[in-house]
């Protein structure tokens, strides 16, 4: 375990007793606890609550954007409970906040969800949360009935003493175990095998709410006084306003307010993305008709010449040049002076935006002496530092309420929309509700960075590769962070200890830095989706271009089950057999290696995602220039399955987000403009885009689980492009597919 | 101004008759079922049923439906609360992942089976355009074929 991990780790146990503590209990090593009471006597520490009639209410502390943590972190905490699942209703907690004598603690345990953790991070927590409860309703049990713990056991939502033949209702019992002490540590947790509730199939604990419209949003936030506001932004990257005319503005009925937004500091962090004028009104649509009679006047950008075509330019010259070397095992050079055969091939792979499908907002309601942020958010903590940044409030006098989120990937783990709410009820001493167009949102995100990739094999006369390079020319997420130099920027971009280092001897990697306004950020599997393309649409040319099986090639480097050393985010170790297993998996499912008619063909691929396995296997037939994909087998292994029936779905959305991606979905620059503005020019794959045939299957590994939310994207798009080449010939080497394959 | 019927009230709103539907049911009613995707009539999310016929709310001036009956999805499930049979088929395939797109692709879902009762996957493609972000495709032609083997009798609001 890292050192990080290791502090997290420790973290959680403090807070899993702290979290279980009521007044004047034990509050080991949180005396800011102590005298905290928890709202309610029907509550066994922050997370579990247990009614009179049984019925349990489970407090989940992170947020939920459509990944499943709202069903599966209580499934851990019901399944160490011993309660059954029908009993268990979910409430959402707020960003558990404390100020400490050296900073902030968080008494929920730390929460935000980013990089497939919201379940492993809290994994052992939750476990404990349950296990913890259900061993203070047996001592409360064995105390009223004057018995020895270990007598009584547990059935679901029962304490059972056999000696006695007594039963007694948790509901009984809670009000006298929420006042017992805490045990110092967290009683043993169940075998893997007596689970009844994790690894089983259970649904979506919200989707009746979701189905009859009753879930809230962060859109659907409505409260008292609460007025409405949307930002005229800057259409220039980091242009700022010169001067604005708001007579016409005013006059639209129900505008209450114009007034300025400051924008970011050139070259700073971001707090917000643009610069702008803020229009207050009784009602979206009248903010709305506000700001479009808004006349601005901008100031020129330093980024007004910005234009993609130059940036691709610019990144093909770089790659005629040497780049920073960051990575260089064995003796590349000399293996490829030795090579039998070289391969060399470029790859371009877009910006892209992440346009979750429920457009930035948020509430805020900034007074004196306090905040009320509710947000549909990654990043609880974040939205309560950009608050703070903005009203100057101390922290713990901000509270942030999470609603759920209509789509992350990765979009919401930066809070600007929560700043400029904050800055606009700050103004104006209103509760606000911002709320973004989907304008706002596809043309002021934190883009995926776009790259071109220059990939070199070499290869012996047995058909081995023994050289490989991976030169990478593009515009790194991590600039514009502080304390961050410039010879760390490559490490948003590339991450060295993938595939194929430690399999192949003599593997280099070569970074070029480019620049260009666009911001950038964290999408949805970040490097790996350019990665897992290039690298598996590059093995597959150079098993093409050496006469060799695409598969066997794989297969042959991937090899049995072994542990490699991994340092990056999902390690430490990187087992490649687990990529062959559902390589050789998806390959025979979907009938690889068969003879297929003109026009058709099959394409494979995986990658290991942030410790998480996938591969795909689609067919496709391209006829008159148009594609049509058959079939997709896709298969995870994800190590233990906790909520399999979301496993499935991240695995079917992720392949779905993969090929949606490939397929239409690219941004561009024009004079320091973003060009694309909605979905008819930024076209999300629809329902006909995905075949009926489609398999997700998912491996089981072993008892430890990984994350799932990312891993079923990046070999998507690379076995889609793998299918069109088996079927055509034509090999699409950047991205968007677009209308490349009409001529 | 403008009178409508929404989920069996009746209802008027004196604002810009101009606005659009959405923003009427969102903000003037508080009705946050029907949700806010793009605006121009792309997403579907706002979809609800103007006199039984799936519409985009977000590009359908309030004026336009003047004496009009709307339905949203709090008003598809039977007053007792039992689901109509593609809420049912939703539930019973688990479709949504964040769940934001999934009013709008019910409410279209529950008309294009009243115009095509036994669907082909190719009548699916043809005529689901609702956008799911999160890619929930695969249980969405699962449940549009669950829910017409339910017999969804559409809606009788
Ligand atoms: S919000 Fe109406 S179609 Fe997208
Ligand atoms: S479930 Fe998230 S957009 Fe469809």
């Amino acid at each position: 375990m890292s050192a990080v991990a290791d502090k997290v780790g420790m973290t959680r146990r403090r807070f899993l007793i702290a979290g279980s503590g009521v007044a004047g209990s034990l509050v080991l090593g949180l005396p800011a606890f102590a005298g905290a009471p928890l709202d309610s006597d029907r509550l066994i520490g922050f997370f579990v609550q247990i009614e009179t009639d049984g019925s349990v209410i489970i407090g989940s502390n992170q947020p939920e954007i459509g990944q499943g943590v709202r069903t599966a972190l209580p499934m851990l905490v019901a399944e160490e409970l011993d309660v059954d699942w029908s009993m268990v209703s979910v409430r959402q907690m707020p960003l558990g906040i404390v100020k400490t004598a050296d900073g902030y603690d968080w008494k929920y345990g730390v929460q935000g969800v980013g990089g497939s953790t919201g379940l492993t991070e809290n994994f052992d927590h939750m476990r404990q949360v349950g296990r913890t409860a259900r061993g203070q309703l047996i001592k409360a049990a064995a105390k009223r009935l004057g018995v020895p713990e270990e007598q009584c056991s547990t059935r679901p939502g029962v304490v059972i003493c056999s000696a006695l033949g007594t039963e007694i209702p948790y509901g009984e019992l809670v009000s006298e175990a929420s006042r017992l002490p805490l045990p110092a540590e967290s009683p043993a947790l169940k075998s893997i095998d007596d689970y009844r509730i994790v690894g089983s199939r259970q649904k979506t604990i919200d989707a009746r709410d979701i189905v009859t419209g009753k879930t809230r949003y962060g859109v659907d936030t409505v409260a008292a006084e609460m007025r409405y506001a949307v930002i005229a932004r800057a259409p220039v990257l980091n242009a700022t306003v010169r001067s604005f005319d708001d007579r016409d503005a005013r006059k639209v009925a129900g505008v209450l307010d114009v007034f300025e937004i400051k924008g970011p500091e050139l070259d700073a962090p971001y707090l917000i993305l643009a610069s702008g004028v803020a229009v207050v009104a009784t009602s979206t649509w009248a903010a709305m008709q506000g700001r479009d009679a808004l006349t601005i006047e901008w100031n020129e950008s330093p980024n007004a010449n910005d234009n993609s075509q130059a940036f691709w330019r610019e990144n093909e010259n770089a790659l005629k040049e040497k780049g920073q070397v960051v990575l260089d095992d064995g003796d590349f050079d000399a293996a490829m002076e030795s090579a039998e055969k070289v391969v060399v091939r470029q790859y371009r792979v877009p910006f892209v935006s992440h346009a979750p499908l429920e457009p930035q907002n948020c509430y805020a309601f900034v007074e004196e002496d306090r905040c009320h942020i509710i947000a549909p958010t990654q990043s609880p903590s974040g939205s309560s530092r950009s608050a703070a940044a903005v009203t100057g409030l101390p922290r713990e006098n901000i509270r942030v309420d999470m609603t759920r989120v209509g789509g992350g990937f990765g979009r919401r783990l930066t809070t600007d929309y929560v700043a400029e709410a904050a800055m606009v009820s700050k103004h104006t001493g209103w509760p606000i509700k911002l709320q973004w167009s989907r304008e706002d949102d596809v043309k002021n995100d934190f883009y995926r960075p776009g790259g071109l990739h220059e990939m070199h094999a070499g290869v012996n006369g047995n058909g081995e590769i023994t050289a490989w390079a991976q030169r990478l020319a593009s515009a790194s997420k991590y600039y514009r962070r502080p304390d961050m130099p410039d010879e760390n920027l490559f490490g948003a971009e590339l991450y060295v200890d993938d595939f194929p280092r430690r399999i192949i001897d003599n593997v280099r990697m070569e970074y070029f830095h480019n620049t260009i306004g666009l911001p950038r950020g964290s999408w949805r599997a970040p490097a790996h989706t350019a990665n897992a393309f290039v690298i598996q649409s590059f093995l597959d040319e150079v098993a093409y271009e050496t006469g060799q099986d695409s598969l066997q090639l794989r297969l042959k480097l991937l090899g049995e089950d072994r542990e490699l050393e991994y340092g990056g985010h999902g390690g430490e170790t990187f087992n490649p057999g687990r990529l062959s297993r559902l390589l050789t998996f998806v390959a025979e499912q979907i009938g690889y290696g068969q003879k297929l008619q003109q026009g058709r063909g099959i394409g494979i691929a995986t990658h290991c995602t942030f410790g998480g396995y996938a591969a795909h296997a689609m067919e496709v037939t391209v006829a008159d220039g148009k594609l049509r994909i058959e079939r997709i087998v896709a298969a995870i292994d994800c190590g233990l399955a906790v909520h399999p029936n979301a496993v499935e779905a991240q695995l079917q959305g992720g392949t779905i987000d993969g090929i949606s991606t490939a397929l239409g979905l690219e941004i561009t620059v024009e004079n320091g403009q973003v060009q694309q503005s909605n979905f008819h020019d930024y076209p999300l794959a629809k329902i006909a885009a995905i075949p009926a045939l489609f398999e997700s299957h998912i491996l089981p590994y072993d008892d430890k689980p990984t994350g799932v939310g990312e891993m079923g994207i990046p070999s998507a798009a690379p076995a889609l492009t793998n299918a069109i080449f088996a079927a055509t010939g034509i090999r699409i080497r950047s991205l968007p597919i677009a209308e490349q394959l009409e001529s | 101004m403008t009178n409508f019927t929404i989920n069996t009230k009746s209802v008027s709103f004196d604002g810009d008759e101009n606005t659009p539907l959405l923003w009427v049911i969102r903000d003037a009613l508080n009705m946050t079922g029907t949700k806010f995707g793009c605006g121009i009539g792309q997403c579907g999310a706002c979809t609800v049923h103007i006199d039984g016929r799936a519409r985009r709310s977000c590009i359908t001036p309030v004026s336009t439906v003047d004496g009009q009956t709307i339905t949203t999805i709090e008003g598809l499930a039977a007053p007792d609360g039992e689901l109509h049979p593609v809420q049912q088929a939703w539930l019973e395939h688990d479709v949504p992942q964040c769940g934001y797109c999934q009013a709008g692709q019910i409410m279209a879902t529950v008309d294009f089976l009243k115009r095509y009762p036994k669907p082909s996957d190719e009548d699916i493609d043809n005529n689901m355009t609702n956008i799911c972000r999160c890619g929930t495709y695969v249980r969405i032609r699962k449940a549009i074929h669950r829910a017409a083997e339910l017999n969804a009798p559409g809606e009788d609001s």
